[in-house]
């Protein structure tokens, strides 16, 4: 167990408004290893923003533990306050959706992007600019355009300004929320490109939460796949995208385009629509979407079975 | 990666280009705003005014307590350059009383014998000295006509008091105590409505409605109400403090309502998190990245309250609650004004009423500029 890096355990998190539940997640349990990259898919209100938020603590989780890995011993990343949060807040940061809110457009490019020094770090103004400059080269951004306002840059040039503000503290995690879902495929490849050599050489380890299934099969190590707010599949990136096991899991890549027009697909095309997660369905969230759901199914919720070294919750792979 | 070092630009156009780039968002609103044409005239137009109110007692020539009983309810005087068809340069004719035949009122006509030429920075009568700013005294005026001629721009009213005088010296209060009074109502709402805001739960149910009792309140009563608490024997000057604090008593809530709701709704924004994901202390969240994402509307939001408080502190005076004669503003003004008589015969009393309806009109098209230029980004 030494390189593990967190490990979220028994993770939830319920919305509560007007006397109704919402169950935005339940019970995630993931273990993540030091230098991978995991990737979680699934559809919109899957739950899987509220996941990567609840883990840097941008919101805050109902139920868990977040345990982090550090040379002083496992700490509980939800619960730390002062000193402690104050020492380990850098460590776990967040790559933003959308790179024109997520930056404050009152703001110089350099004020953003050493304002997680300030807080976190004694360095002097000297110490700062260096820091900055060190990283904006990195990120492949202009030194020149630092006393500029977001407003005169691209989504893409944005994008790595956000990339740049969550690295300078150096972290050791970085949740990266739907990281290059904003834009252009070309750019899209460069950020890619980016956050790999940036985790060649800082180490880094990643959450790539995701829709676009092409971009999470190529970043990720593992695959976590999400249904309603639950684990419904977990698993090394090639195993899970060749042989799908959990009905849902197939039916969401099966949407994957194929850029070959040769490649015949057998599209699963899914009835109906997401269950509300304030009224969830009884048994297996997913069985009023199933094809193969049988009276079990229906009845009680599946658990988190290993199977030939993957996670999969369905009734039906035995 | 290399595609966004070199960018390809020539040099002229990063040179035009840069100034808009290199905008803070301050830049930016003050470049829209200047391409508001109606929001730039309303803004001479109120510097105007105001530094007309902050030299008044040099413009006017006469102080509030000057009058002269031979010159009642005189028409507006005529300035005239050509006597006889030569240039004089400005000069009034003396003035002489006489009955209209048909009416029997006494009327003031023009001596066309007599010229008085205007002389500028004079030394005013005796009674027409003031302190400028409360601090210098002085009895410099900006104009005078000599050899005992009479200048009424506007006209006077019943006391024979110089009605342009008045006007000027009128809207030091009328113009001024908005601006103090909206002061107030900004540190009032600002305070409470980031309070309901930021902490939400039951303090905001509670100031929610502490509001909405407040704001159904009919406005003018509850004026009336706590105006006619302000002893009759006040000094101009206490009056003038407690007429804007009644103001901003009614007036802080819509503002306060306003800051609520940006708090509430900019919490929520990515770049908010971002900033506490960084590390950022709630102290630093409110005061670098909350606060200054919605300062804008604040100012336009305050800038629209002007006309309200000009208009309340009007109908006030009118109403005879507010300040009384000698001191003067606005309203005070009109009082005179609610006869027929007025309308009838002096109908010159009613300009007054055009500097209320003038500077209403200017706040209100600035703030119309204000709040485009707001928000640069669309």
């Amino acid at each position: 167990m030494d390189n593990v890096l967190l490990e979220i355990k028994d993770l939830s998190k319920v919305y509560e408004s007007k006397g109704v539940n919402v169950k935005a997640l339940s019970n995630i349990n993931l273990t993540v290893k030091k230098g991978e990259t995991i990737g979680i898919v699934g559809e919109s209100g899957c739950g899987k923003t509220t996941l990567g938020r609840c883990v840097v603590r941008g919101i805050d989780a109902t139920s868990g533990e977040v345990l982090f890995h550090t040379d002083e011993g496992v700490i509980d990343f939800l619960k730390i306050k002062g000193a402690q949060m104050r020492r380990y807040r850098k460590d776990i940061q967040m790559i933003f959706q959308d790179p024109y809110a997520s930056l404050d457009p009152r703001m110089t490019v350099f004020d953003i992007i050493s304002e997680p020094l300030r807080y976190n770090t004694k360095m002097s103004n000297r110490e700062i600019e260096q820091a900055v400059d060190r990283i904006t080269d990195q990120v492949g951004l202009n030194k020149a355009y630092l006393r500029r306002y977001p407003h005169a840059f691209s989504g893409g040039q944005r994008q790595r300004i956000g990339i740049a503000r969550s690295l300078i503290l150096q972290p050791k995690l970085i949740v990266c929320d739907e990281a290059v879902s904003a834009l252009d495929v070309s750019i899209q490849a460069q950020i890619i490109n980016l956050l790999e050599d940036l985790q060649r050489e800082y180490d880094l380890t990643y959450l790539f939460i995701s829709h676009a299934l092409s971009v999470v099969r190529h970043i990720s190590n593992r695959v976590l796949v999400m249904y309603l707010g639950r684990m419904v599949e977990l698993g090394e990136t090639e195993d899970l995208f060749r042989n799908p096991l959990h009905p849902y899991t197939k039916a969401l890549l099966s949407a994957v385009p194929q850029p070959d027009p040769d490649v015949t697909i057998d599209r699963i095309v899914l009835e109906g629509e997401v269950p509300n997660p304030a009224n969830p369905p009884s048994g297996c969230p997913f069985h009023p979407r199933c094809a193969y759901a049988t009276d079990q199914c229906r009845k009680e919720m599946p658990p988190l079975k290993e199977y030939d070294g993957r996670l999969v919750a369905c009734w039906n792979i035995k | 990666m290399g595609l966004f070092k070199s960018k390809n630009n020539t040099h002229s156009d990063e040179k035009k280009s840069d100034k808009y780039y290199y905008a803070s968002q301050w830049g930016l609103m003050a470049r829209k705003f200047r391409k508001h044409k109606l929001a730039m005239g309303s803004t001479f137009v109120l510097v105007i005014f105001y530094l007309t109110a902050i030299f008044g007692n040099f413009i006017a020539p006469q102080g509030t307590e000057q009058y002269d009983g031979k010159f009642v309810n005189c028409k507006p005087t005529p300035v005239h350059y050509f006597h006889e068809g030569k240039f004089v340069g400005p000069f009034v004719y003396g003035m002489k009383t006489e009955r209209d035949p048909v009416t029997f009122m006494a009327q003031h006509v023009e001596d066309r014998e007599k010229i008085c030429r205007i002389k500028f920075f004079t030394q005013g009568d005796p009674g027409g000295e003031y302190k400028w700013l409360g601090l210098f005294p002085s009895n410099l005026h900006l104009f005078e006509a000599e050899d005992g001629g009479k200048i009424f721009l506007f006209g006077t009213d019943n006391m024979g008091r110089d009605l342009f005088s008045r006007v000027i010296l009128g809207s030091q209060i009328s113009l001024f105590i908005p601006v103090v009074g909206m002061l107030l109502t900004v540190v009032l709402g600002l305070a409470i409505g980031s309070l309901a805001g930021y902490f939400g739960g039951w303090i905001d149910t509670v100031i929610q409605r502490l509001i909405e009792v407040v704001r159904s309140f009919p406005q003018v009563p509850l004026w009336m109400a706590l105006s006619a608490a302000i002893p009759k024997t006040m000094k101009p000057a206490q009056v003038f403090m407690l007429m804007t604090i009644i103001l901003s008593l009614v007036s802080w809530p819509g503002l306060a309502r306003v800051v609520r709701s940006k708090f509430i709704s900019v919490k929520k924004e990515d770049f908010i998190m971002a900033a506490r994901i960084s590390g950022a202390p709630g102290s630093k969240l409110i005061t670098r990245h909350m606060i200054p994402s919605f300062l804008s509307y604040i100012i336009v939001d305050m800038t629209m309250s002007i006309p309200s408080l000009i208009i309340g502190e009007t109908t006030l005076s009118f109403l005879g609650l507010g300040l009384r004669s000698p001191a003067t503003s606005w309203g005070v003004l009109l009082q005179e004004t609610n006869k027929l008589e007025t309308i009838m015969f002096y109908n010159w009393k009613l300009i007054p009423m055009i500097f209320v309806f003038l500077s209403v009109l200017a706040f209100n098209f600035m703030g119309d500029g204000l709040r485009d230029a707001a928000d640069p980004y669309k």
